[in-house]
């Protein structure tokens, strides 16, 4: 296993205040390491997806501290951690949220965009990306014309194509099928993690399981074990 | 043009049925605003075509007059004293008045008659034909060649008509800066002539027209006619003392103020929601953007590009399409009374940045508003 990536100290999240007050995320702690391929799983409501919020500089803890590559990303201005953001986590949304006016080259060249690299560069770069992801073809389509898989695989290299040392997935396989999620999740472990990338899948589906190195378990907000896969499947 | 407004761009202009709606809903106010003002504009701008047409500096008239065409008649003794008033160079009157000509055809019809001053002809038309000495000969007139010309058969040098039961020659045709309001023709004869064919009270003078030594004369020749009981006003001064009276004692002022209010709240309303629902079914982009790590300005950036881009295409379109009609307009009818000015297209502008403005308030609110982490938690 590579150096640290990500060290979550004692984070607690709660929403509400009073009768209404929900707590989240209870005092979690964990560290993902470069070259790891992180699962956090856990039935509907334990958390998973708020403290992937948290380590990724999108919701605030209430308690606790978040460690991306050694800085404490919670003590950073908010435009600083927009800039984290952009240029060390790249992120596939669970409905993978591609812009639907957009082609789908254009949608992958988002974050080159962002980081203000030419229109015209930034599209030449993107194509690159969808050849990675197999869908160099499907360049000058929209988004809507493309299968989930497929939609999948372009939030992969929109994610991808900022260079980010961090992956972060949300539910990727929810919306497919079995065999569909099986080969996404493959591509990420064959093709996406390097041993300069951390990637972090949330998700609940049991099928895929196989391909982490470490299973992060959480319920109802706290974390309550971890795995280490010594089956890996390569 | 930066990458992050290419985006916006895109997003815009690719959703076509909001972005058509957006454009046709600022286009229309812009057109009605425009149409609205340029009209009152031509309005106003006729009002005072016979002080722009006759151009003396000072205007002398009774303090009860409102427009040009309404004169109340002057004592001859307002002359003389104005003739004797320190700074004046010289001082002449003039004669409006309506008569009613039988024409060649034995039709009738209305004209405005001018009567100029006898020995200086000031404030005569450019002539295009005939000679200005001819306005001497015996019955003479020149007639004004604007868009009621036809109304008097198009005459020529030489056509006779009869007015109030004298006979009328035509011995030159003119042309003047502007058409009248009230869509009549107009001739020009003699002080005397016009006096004396036209029934008149027991004044005759409807203006005195006064050139200063100098300019810096006017307050004290001001001042001097208004110990006289009457008022000497500039070029400038009576033209605004005109649109004043169009403007808000006629009601049509308010009527122009209330259909341009209205248009505008109309362009408002369309664009404003048709922006609003835009920016919704964005928002989750939006969202997604900045979770991707867009920053605050950035998507501001976008959202008033967007509809900076909307409000000037639609002012565009909108400005071409009433000077289009217009023009169109004045091709069918010559005497169409509406002008484009700098002020009406100022004005239409920044009715249309108050919606670009408006419509970008709400759509920033909404955005700014919404979290990245709504985005994970779907």
């Amino acid at each position: 296993m590579g150096t640290l990536a990500i060290k979550a100290n004692a984070l607690v999240k709660w929403f509400g205040e009073g009768e209404t007050k929900t707590n989240a995320v209870k005092s979690a702690s964990f560290e993902a390491n470069f070259g790891e391929l992180l699962y956090i799983v856990g039935p509907s409501g334990s958390g998973k997806t708020t403290l992937l919020s948290m380590i990724s500089g999108i919701l605030k803890p209430n308690e606790g501290s978040v460690l991306v590559e050694g800085k404490d990303i919670w003590q950073m201005k908010s435009d600083d951690i927009a800039d984290l953001r952009l240029h060390k986590i790249g992120f596939v949304f669970q409905d993978y949220h591609l812009f639907p006016r957009l082609t789908t080259v254009e949608n992958v060249a988002i974050p080159l965009i962002l980081k203000k690299m030419d229109w015209n560069e930034a599209l030449k770069v993107a194509l690159e990306y969808l050849e990675i992801v197999g869908l160099q073809n499907r360049a000058q389509l929209q988004p809507v014309k493309l299968s989930g898989g497929e939609q999948q695989r372009v939030a992969i290299a929109r994610a991808i194509a900022g260079h980010p040392d961090i992956l972060i997935f949300d539910e990727p396989t929810a919306s497919l099928d079995g065999d569909t999620g099986r080969k996404i999740v493959e591509f990420i472990k064959t093709k996406i993690l390097t041993a300069d990338r951390c990637v972090i899948i949330v998700t609940h589906d049991s099928r895929i399981y196989e391909y982490a190195d470490t299973i992060m378990k959480m319920e109802d907000g706290k974390i309550i074990g971890f795995e280490r896969n010594t089956l890996t499947a390569q | 043009m930066p990458g992050i407004l290419k985006i916006a761009l895109k997003l815009l202009v690719n959703d076509r049925s909001k972005f058509i709606a957006l454009l046709v809903g600022i286009t229309f106010a812009v057109f009605l605003m425009i149409m609205m003002m340029s009209m009152f504009s031509g309005i106003l701008a006729r009002s005072s075509s016979s002080v722009y047409n006759v151009g003396a500096k000072i205007w002398v008239m009774d303090p009860a007059v409102n427009n040009a065409t309404s004169s109340i008649p002057m004592p001859d003794y307002v002359l003389s004293n104005a003739r004797s008033i320190d700074g004046v160079k010289y001082a002449v009157p003039i004669y409006f008045g309506n008569a009613l000509v039988k024409l060649k055809s034995g039709a009738y019809q209305a004209v405005s008659v001018v009567g100029l001053d006898d020995a200086t002809l000031y404030g005569r038309p450019e002539l295009i034909e005939g000679k200005i000495q001819d306005i001497y000969a015996e019955n003479a007139f020149f007639v004004v060649k604007d868009a009621e010309f036809k109304k008097l058969e198009s005459p020529t040098v030489g056509t006779e008509f009869e007015i109030n039961d004298h006979r009328g020659l035509v011995v030159g045709v003119a042309k003047v800066t502007s058409s009248g309001l009230f869509g009549i023709p107009t001739v020009y004869t003699t002080y005397n002539r016009a006096i004396t064919y036209i029934p008149s009270m027991r004044f005759t003078t409807s203006y005195i027209l006064i050139e200063p030594k100098h300019d810096t004369d006017i307050p004290f020749i001001q001042q001097q006619i208004k110990k006289l009981g009457y008022q000497a006003l500039t070029r400038d001064q009576f033209v605004q003392k005109i649109s004043d009276f169009y403007t808000y004692q006629t009601g049509m002022g308010m009527n122009v103020l209330m259909m341009t209010a209205i248009s505008f709240i109309v362009g408002l309303s369309i664009s404003g929601q048709t922006f609003y629902t835009f920016i919704l079914e964005n928002l989750e982009r939006f969202g997604a953007l900045k979770a991707i790590g867009a920053k605050g300005h950035e998507l501001i950036a976008m959202i008033l590009f967007q509809a900076s881009f909307t409000a000037l295409l639609g002012y565009g379109l909108g400005v071409g399409l009433a000077s289009g009609l217009m023009i169109l307009a004045k091709l069918r009818l010559p005497s169409y009374a509406a002008q484009v000015t700098y002020t009406n297209l100022t004005f239409a502008f920044f009715m249309v940045l108050i919606m670009a403005g408006v419509s970008s308030y709400i759509g920033v609110r909404k955005v700014l508003q919404i979290q990245p982490f709504d985005i994970f938690r779907g």
